[in-house]
């Protein structure tokens, strides 16, 4: 990435209109051949252009028709290259024209990439890697930082993915009617996934960065698909988690639970933004399980605020989340509202029933909700164990001081 | 599958933590060692003397020599390993990320060839 300019409003302005464009340039280049990798060819130079000068010198007034060209004339210069003894003639370049297409007719086809990103054959861990790449044109180098690999361990995943989609061979479209819920939590998923990795990593620089970049590619897709509630569901979710970042790690760089946390630290135009996306999202009928869930943190971040939502009210969202979405991850959630709402002791068995689920062994929340429940209930011998076994189980060192602050407090008394 | 994980760190900034810290991270590295045993993972783990004890054996002009000190002369030294027992690289890759000696110093995780006779 270029150096950052004193103005960094517009860098970051900059930015995201070449990114934006980028995508959509991408996504019309490939949306016939649906070779990924060769439109994103034609379009490198021209993207680290931008990069470089619409910071300086502003973006342009049409930055597709911007990129457009100075891909173009790359791709002259290509053909100039490959042409014995230089000579250029004027077939020369209307193949070169050929390999552009005009820019004015050119439709939005990134919903359709977003869709061939998250198709079948695709491996869901490389999805929403795809989706950074080529709809908003991150590099291979920052995605991996993002998400803690190795870049050539995820260039060469990308490669492959990009070989996979051209070798499926369907053209990019946005699926009918019957297969679009499908489809659709296919793609949702892929953003989330990469938003709540970001969240986890939330002591260092790069799980922010990635979570910045998930909300990017959750308010694109939220815009290209302006009918789907889920799309907002999602979108809402993420920013009433991010709303809360700064105050989930505290001076010492410890870990703050929601209960504990400074709601001065909270974003209120985060929250604000989040609340008005869910209401909209609610304006269709029927809910999905990223609509249940915004509602849930909605409810718990209003509580906190002083607000009406009732701890009835938040049991009622996970039980119809866990109709929606059944998994033991929803049931702990549940036995812990339960457990702000009747006590601990109603929330013991709750999480026994849970902890059947062999998944749950190795799952550090379970744990620590576990040993929370047992300290509560002076169960000593039991919340010492789980505590540590949350302790082994930790992979941010933030929570890992917490949870040990917690188990030193039992064995003090 | 099995895979080495070696612990390396900064041996003179090791001996300065004081003891009541340094019995904290020692709970956090038991504890982690028992969540390994709990999900099947744990084969093994042990701790290494200082580097300082160790001696380097090699030829030079067909003539075997020891030399002492460690091999690399490097800031951080290999203070201990675990081996664990992983589904795939994933899964090893997920309990090297949980090892509590990765917030002090660098955790190297390898995976080990097993070779079976004929």
């Amino acid at each position: 990435m270029t150096p950052l300019p004193q103005n960094s409003l517009a860098q970051r302005a900059a930015e995201r209109a070449a990114r934006e464009s980028y995508g959509r340039l991408v996504a019309y280049l490939s949306s016939r051949s649906g070779d990924v990798a060769a439109a994103e060819d034609a379009l490198a130079e021209a993207f680290v252009a931008a990069l470089r000068q619409w910071p300086v010198d502003g973006v342009p007034e049409r930055p597709e028709a911007w990129l457009h060209a100075v891909a173009k004339r790359r791709q002259v210069d290509e053909v100039r290259r490959l042409v014995e003894g230089n000579r250029f003639t004027a077939e020369m370049q209307i193949l070169a024209d050929e390999m552009l297409p005009e820019i004015d007719e050119m439709p939005d086809r990134r919903a359709a990439l977003l869709f061939a990103c998250a198709q079948d054959g695709i491996e869901p861990g490389i999805r929403a890697p795809l989706m950074l790449q080529t709809v908003l044109g991150f590099s291979a180098a920052e995605i991996a930082a993002a998400f803690l690999l190795p870049p050539s361990t995820l260039s060469q995943r990308l490669v492959r993915a990009k070989a996979r989609i051209k070798k499926l061979g369907v053209a990019f479209q946005i699926p009918d009617r019957s297969e679009l819920p499908e489809r659709m939590q296919a793609v949702l998923d892929a953003v989330y996934a990469a938003y709540t990795k970001g969240w986890a990593d939330a002591d260092n620089a790069a799980g922010a960065d990635l979570a910045e970049e998930a909300l990017w590619l959750g308010t694109v897709v939220a815009g290209l698909l302006p009918e789907e509630p889920e799309a907002k569901g999602v979108l809402a979710l993420m920013l009433y988690a991010e709303a809360r970042r700064a105050a989930r790690i505290n001076g010492g760089g410890d870990f703050v639970p929601l209960s504990e946390q400074d709601v001065s630290q909270w974003d209120a135009q985060m929250i604000h933004a989040a609340t008005k996306l869910l209401i909209a999202a609610n304006r269709d009928p029927g809910s999905g399980r990223f609509q249940i869930e915004a509602a849930i943190q909605s409810a718990q971040i209003s509580r906190r605020l002083g607000g009406a939502a009732s701890l009835d009210e938040i049991v009622q969202l996970y039980d119809l989340l866990a109709l929606v979405a059944p998994s033991p991850v929803v049931m702990l959630n549940r036995a812990m509202a339960v457990a702000q709402r009747d006590g601990p002791a109603a929330a013991l068995p709750l999480l026994d029933e849970v902890g059947r689920d062999e998944r749950m062994m190795s799952y550090q929340p379970y744990w620590a909700s576990r040993a929370s429940v047992c300290a509560a209930l002076d169960m000593h011998e039991l919340a010492k164990a789980a505590f540590r076994q949350a302790i082994g189980l930790a992979s941010q060192p933030a929570v890992r001081t917490y949870l040990q602050r917690r188990l030193d407090a039992i064995n003090m008394t | 599958m099995k895979f080495l994980m070696t612990l390396y760190a900064d041996e003179a900034k090791g001996a300065a933590i004081p003891a009541a810290e340094m019995a904290k991270y020692m709970e956090q590295m038991y504890a982690y060692r028992d969540a390994l045993i709990k999900a099947g993972v744990f084969v093994q783990t042990n701790g290494l003397a200082p580097s300082t004890t160790a001696c380097t054996v090699s030829t030079e002009g067909g003539q075997i020599r020891v030399h002492d000190g460690p091999y690399a002369d490097t800031r951080e030294q290999a203070g201990g390993y675990f081996i664990i027992d992983a589904k795939d690289p994933d899964d090893a890759r997920l309990w090297a990320t949980r090892c509590p000696a990765a917030t002090w110093g660098i955790v190297e995780l390898r995976q080990i060839v097993e070779h079976h006779s004929p």
